[in-house]
């Protein structure tokens, strides 16, 4: 076991792991941020995906020890100071871009990676991203609708009678 | 105008808060002190005898707490199977038992050999590693029609054979059936597979055992669809826990799809080795274990056949059908080959004649059971592809062959023993045409033409059967369970009130759209009312969420249980207001005295239900609380078109969605944008599987497709663009017999799509000169490419 | 996974240095490797993380005009500072894998581990690249040995690529439909001496030069150049994804997109 020491959500985070122990276990277990999900092992749903050093990574597939001394930003770190949701998870909620919420927390993740480096994607270009996070309930459209949204960029209202 | 609240509003969801902050409690969130993991030593081959598991050397690795065999569990009950079908000539199904771990042989890759409990995951993997396995390995079966032939290797000894059942159904049209046929002016015929898919929630399978020796209570928490379903048949038929001893709790489920209803050995599991190991035991499911381990669905491979007269009116329908069922009956497997899909063979059509046959089979494969759609996806495919080639053989528009035969009148009694209560199909083949602008089709097909590429369009009719129904009748057709819903509403001194509900939210949004009903019935805000789910020790006995039943079933169950509340709160008020009960009127959360300005609040009444002293006491207990049970008389009858173009590359054989468009009736709606949520998602998994997804085994039982590495999953850019996409729900024909008029839309675009793409396809590959008859799904770039080199 | 060590070094010398220990085993982006170590497949006694070594990230122009990437680079790095002066290679780099595995993946992992679907094999074959280690410089002609098999030795480090830069490249992938990796690829670089082409995805000999498509290139780099030609499908993968005969159809068809597109 070794010491390892990061911060997570602004805060300095540290705990006891073996060589194995994989970021996504590390979040979940040691520091109880259950919001990082894991849903596959060959790197592929992007469920865990989460920032490290501001760029979106697969905490599924970096070792807790690579981590050491990063930037690491999860689900838990993106509402606002005040706890309300952020713009980017406001707009998931208004466009209905979740279902079970099980990938949510990747998604929103990847999406804030990808308005960060392109802050008005095409349509293509967001599903594009999206390539790497696997959504098995929503069908991505509301997904997609909700980052298009969040961009700033007009997108059809909800259903609406 | 869209409505702000209540039914009909397109509500935003309560649950998204806490899904979006990480603040969701899924099962695997869970740990409890002192828990031991448990890791499966599963099968890698496909069938083998067991001669011996020596578990000696593991049991002395570090962190081991115990290892279990099959051995551990011979006096205890296997897993139950919650259906029995009735074979053509009145004879029970062959049910073979379903250990918890495999005792005697091994039948396919994946079945759990050996539990090892230890301190760590990791430890529990280690040492199932120095377990010594001696199998000797057997020819596997996996082809089904190789698996019913007289020398093919027996899935289960003490069975006569791999076959399950052969159901005929309706046995007395047989006869009329195939004489229909030798009249028929034309006779247009079909093989297909109805290709095994795996269903994917995002969220792995986790099971939680729990034991407090100083209550003798057991707890379990799971990822599941229908926890008081798993408690009873975990309680009563594999552990022998009474109900009051045993709580299940399905917290924060990620998706399901069918496969979360089904109970599985790693629950039962669980929750005998908390109590045989005195500590908490803990089982989260890889995706890879996932994949040998989940119940998987579809599988069919069909021969149908469609009759016409010279007028082109179909006269009859002949379908032969084999089920695999893999090595074991899942939960509910009988079930979803049979009562699930020979019941909707009539489709949209007015066809007098209809036989169907299904032979249910056991492999050496994974169980498989129902997936979103169950059966109904099969019988849709089936249809609504001999239909488009009755209308290429025929030369006559497919969409005029169709409405041709459409019902029109309701009710509609079926030749394959259900009523249609109600619904309009040429409303919603006006409404996709419309939608999907076909008109303008051949403009835009010239326009793919002079960009290299072949564009079809496709059109499919489908009906659903939901909210399955009624207990009575389902009890006779072989259903171990009823399937009822229930809820208790609570009202609490100040108003609020919490909706206890037999079904099971996960991913639906019940917590949001049932809330919708009750504030609308009441007229009060809908943030005055919670909605609970999912755990045994909260809500009334209920069923669960699948087949599309939640609103139809559990809404109506909330309803009724709401009148209740309305009609005792009306007495109370009628006492307050001293009016007489008839007068009294309810309406946005105050009850007023007809005629005149006297009224009372919700929540005066609701404190004086607890707060008695100014209360007919002699005439009526105190309280608001009130549970009803509602049974419904009959299923509800989904139906839609779906219209779907696309490009298909002859270079590389790859299929493009270019448009779609659905038009559905569900009835009435409660939340338009849940619906259309619900909708989107289904139609994913249909293209998934009409283009993409595919489970598949080799010859000696080996999964092929065991990870996302090889199975497919539908990603955002595999699906249409937002400016082509359109699903409708305008159309709506309310459901005659639930009070609230709805019908289900969870699996309907699962059902609807899959034929609707490959119509398209076809029409494609037509439209380039390639005399192509039928694909099977998945239509791969491979499977088209290598179609059009004929 | 199995457990093991892992160590951070933060140069060559170091991390070369404890490549010594007995089954130690370099640790690029881990996108492979980790998921390998899931399954229970490797069993290193150590793993030599190279991500902390900054001397082997990076990508610039050498003297000679040839673009050097060093070997701990991420796909992401690539993409976007080769965008300007080899796009081709930008555009490989840019679709390996998804964003997230591009922020961790490496160029020197994906080689060393020459997994035959694999994209970056391609572009180093299709270019002459030189592929430098720790200890000697390698021709991509001697590099590549067939799948999940190089030249290297036991602790050698792949610390740079040298590519020769064409006149005009493209890489066309045709994707496998689930994992997303080169069901079959297709590198063309236009050089001033001539044309290389190398495939990925393919072949179950790994990464291979299509030497007829080379010479009708040179002659005229244009896609009709490619008509008539064929390669065998005897030799290429014959999967649930595709055939062989398949996969040598596309191997025609991504190479003539190629030579469209390639600029």
């Amino acid at each position: 076991m070794t010491q390892v020491s990061m911060t997570v959500n602004g805060k300095a985070a540290s705990g006891e792991v073996e060589g194995r122990t994989l970021l996504s276990s590390f979040l979940r277990e040691n520091l109880h941020l259950t919001g990082t999900h894991v849903g596959c092992d060959t790197s592929q749903c992007g469920a865990c995906v989460v920032h490290v050093n501001g760029e979106a990574v697969k905490a599924c597939t970096i070792l807790a020890a690579e981590a050491a001394g990063a930037e690491v930003t999860t689900i838990e770190g993106m509402a606002n100071a005040d706890g309300s949701l952020s713009v980017l998870q406001q707009s998931f909620q208004d466009h209905h871009g979740l279902q079970c919420g099980f990938c949510t927390p990747g998604m929103v993740m990847s999406a804030a990676a990808l308005l960060k480096e392109n802050p008005k994607p095409t349509e293509a270009e967001v599903r594009d991203y999206l390539e790497g996070n696997i959504c098995r309930c929503t069908g991505y459209h509301n997904i997609v609708k909700a980052i298009m949204a969040a961009s700033g960029q007009e997108v059809a209202a909800v259903a609406a009678e | 105008m869209p409505k702000d609240s209540g039914i009909g509003a397109s509500s935003k969801r309560r649950e998204d808060v806490r899904f979006l902050t990480g603040q969701g409690n899924y099962t695997d969130d869970i740990n409890i002190h002192g828990q031991a993991h448990v890791h499966f030593l599963r099968s890698d081959i496909a069938h083998g005898t067991i001669n011996r598991i020596d578990t000696s050397a593991a049991e002395t690795m570090p962190g081991v707490v115990r290892i279990f065999t099959g051995a551990d569990f011979e006096a205890l009950g296997g897993m139950p199977c919650g259906w029995q079908v009735t074979d053509k000539h009145g004879e029970p199904m062959q049910e073979p038992k379903h250990p918890i771990l495999a005792h005697g042989k091994v039948r396919h890759v994946g079945e759990p050999i050996a539990a090892v409990v230890a301190d760590t995951l990791e430890q529990a993997r280690d040492a199932a590693e120095a377990i010594v396995l001696d199998i000797a390995e057997l020819p596997a079966v996996v082809d089904m029609k190789a698996a019913v032939k007289a020398d093919a290797p027996k899935v289960h000894d003490d069975l006569p054979s791999n076959l399950c059942y052969d159901w005929g159904f309706v046995e007395e049209n047989k006869a009329a059936t195939d004489e229909a046929f030798e009249k028929a002016a034309h006779v247009t015929t079909l093989e297909l597979v109805n290709n095994r898919l795996v269903a994917n929630p995002m969220e792995p399978r986790v099971a939680v055992g729990e034991y407090a020796r100083g209550t003798d209570e057991h707890t379990l928490y799971t990822t599941s669809q229908n926890p008081h379903v798993i408690r009873l048949l975990m309680g009563a038929f594999v552990l022998g826990i009474p109900e009051h001893k045993l709580r299940v709790v399905a917290p924060d489920v990620g998706g399901g799809f069918g496969t979360k209803i089904f109970h599985y050995q790693e629950e039962a599991f669980c929750t005998f080795a908390a109590k045989a190991c005195n500590r908490p035991v803990k089982w989260t499911s890889s995706r890879s274990e996932a994949f040998m381990s989940d119940a998987h669905g579809r599988d069919h491979v069909t021969k149908i056949e469609l009759a016409l007269d010279a007028d082109n009116n179909f006269t009859a329908l002949r379908t032969d059908t084999y089920a695999n069922m893999g090595a074991y009956l899942s939960t509910f497997a009988p079930s979803v080959p049979t009562w699930l899909h020979g019941t909707l063979m009539a489709g949209n059509y007015k066809t007098p004649l209809i036989y169907v046959n299904v032979k249910a089979v056991f492999t050496n494969t994974v169980p498989v059971d129902a997936y979103r759609g169950a059966g109904r996806p099969e019988a849709t495919f089936q249809l609504e592809r001999v239909i488009d080639k009755a209308a290429q053989e025929l030369g006559v528009d497919p969409v005029a062959l169709r409405r041709q035969n459409f019902i029109t009148e309701f009710p509609y009694a079926t030749p394959v023993a259900v009523e249609y209560d109600t619904g309009d199909y040429h409303a919603t083949m006006d409404k996709v045409l419309e939608l999907s602008d076909r008109a303008g089709f051949e403009a835009r097909r010239k326009d793919s033409e002079a960009r290299g590429k072949l564009r079809g369009f496709g059109i499919n009719c489908f009906i659903e059967a939901c909210g399955i129904a009624p207990s009575n009748l389902v009890g006779q057709l072989g259903a171990r369970a009823g399937l009822y819903e229930s809820a208790t509403v609570r009202v609490n001194a100040t108003g609020g009130l919490v909706v206890m509900t037999g079904s099971h939210s996960h991913g639906q949004g019940h917590e949001t759209s049932f809330a919708q009903v009750v504030a609308d019935m009441i007229g009060i805000d809908e943030n005055m009312i919670e909605i609970v789910h999912g755990d045994t020790s909260k809500t009334p006995m209920g069923m669960g969420t699948y087949g599309s039943r939640s609103i139809a079933v559990g809404g109506s169950a909330m309803v009724r249980a709401t009148e209740k509340i309305i009609a005792k709160a009306k007495k109370i008020a009628s006492h307050l207001l001293e009016a007489s009960e008839g007068d009294i009127e309810l309406k946005d959360g105050a009850f007023s005295v007809a005629g005149t300005d006297k009224s009372v609040a919700w929540g005066d009444v609701t404190l004086a239900a607890y707060v008695p002293h100014n209360y007919p006491l002699e005439d009526m207990e105190p309280g608001l609380e009130e549970t009803a049970f509602y049974d419904p008389s009959n299923f509800t009858y989904p139906a839609g078109a779906y219209t779907c173009e696309v490009e298909v590359d002859p270079e590389t054989g790859v299929v493009s969605i270019e448009r779609f468009a659905s038009a559905d009736d569900f009835g009435n709606v409660i939340n338009p944008m849940i619906v259309e949520g619900q909708v989107h998602g289904g139609i994913a998994q249909g293209i998934g599987q009409a283009l993409l997804e595919n489970c598949a085994y080799d010859e000696n039982g080996q999964l092929l497709t065991a990870s996302y590495m090889d199975y497919t999953m539908p990603r955002a850019d595999d699906l249409p663009g937002m400016a082509d996409y359109i699903v409708d729900h305008s159309c709506q024909t309310p459901c005659t017999h639930n009070p609230l008029g709805v019908k289900g839309c969870g699996e309907a675009g699962a059902i609807g799509s899959p034929p609707t793409v490959i119509n398209a396809i076809i029409d494609a590959l037509r439209s380039g000169g390639h005399q192509v008859d039928h694909i099977d799904m998945p239509a791969t770039p491979a499977k088209v490419w290598a179609a059009m080199q004929g | 996974m199995y457990n093991f060590d892992v160590v951070v070094p933060g140069s060559v010398a170091e991390a070369v240095a404890a490549l010594g220990e007995e089954d130690a085993q370099a640790l690029g982006g881990g996108q492979t490797l980790i998921p390998t170590l899931k399954q229970r497949l490797a069993s290193p006694s150590v793993l030599v993380s190279l991500s902390g070594i900054a001397e082997i990230k990076g990508v610039c122009k050498t003297d000679d005009g040839q673009l050097s990437v060093g070997g701990g680079t991420t796909h992401a790095t690539v993409a976007r500072e080769a965008a300007g002066t080899f796009a081709g290679l930008a555009g490989l780099a840019g679709h390996i894998g998804d964003p997230a595995v591009r922020n961790r993946g490496t160029i020197g992992g994906s080689l060393a581990n020459n997994d035959p679907s694999a994209c970056y094999p391609a572009a180093a074959l299709g270019t002459g690249a030189t592929i430098i280690t720790n200890a000697r410089e390698i021709a991509a002609d001697d590099f590549f040995q067939g799948m999940f098999t190089t030249d290297l030795e036991e602790g050698e480090i792949i610390t740079e690529v040298r590519f020769p830069v064409p006149e005009a490249s493209s890489y066309q992938k045709f994707e496998q439909p689930a994992s997303r990796f080169a069901l079959v690829g297709v590198f063309v670089a236009k050089f001033a001496d001539g044309v290389r082409v190398a495939v990925t995805g393919a072949s179950n000999d790994g990464v291979f030069r299509w030497d007829e498509a080379e010479a009708a290139l040179s002659a005229n780099f244009a896609p009709e150049a490619l008509d008539g030609l064929t390669v065998s499908g005897d030799d290429m993968i014959n999967d649930l994804h595709g055939t062989g005969a398949y996969r040598a159809h596309l191997v025609g068809v991504m190479a003539k997109r190629a030579v469209a597109a390639a600029s």
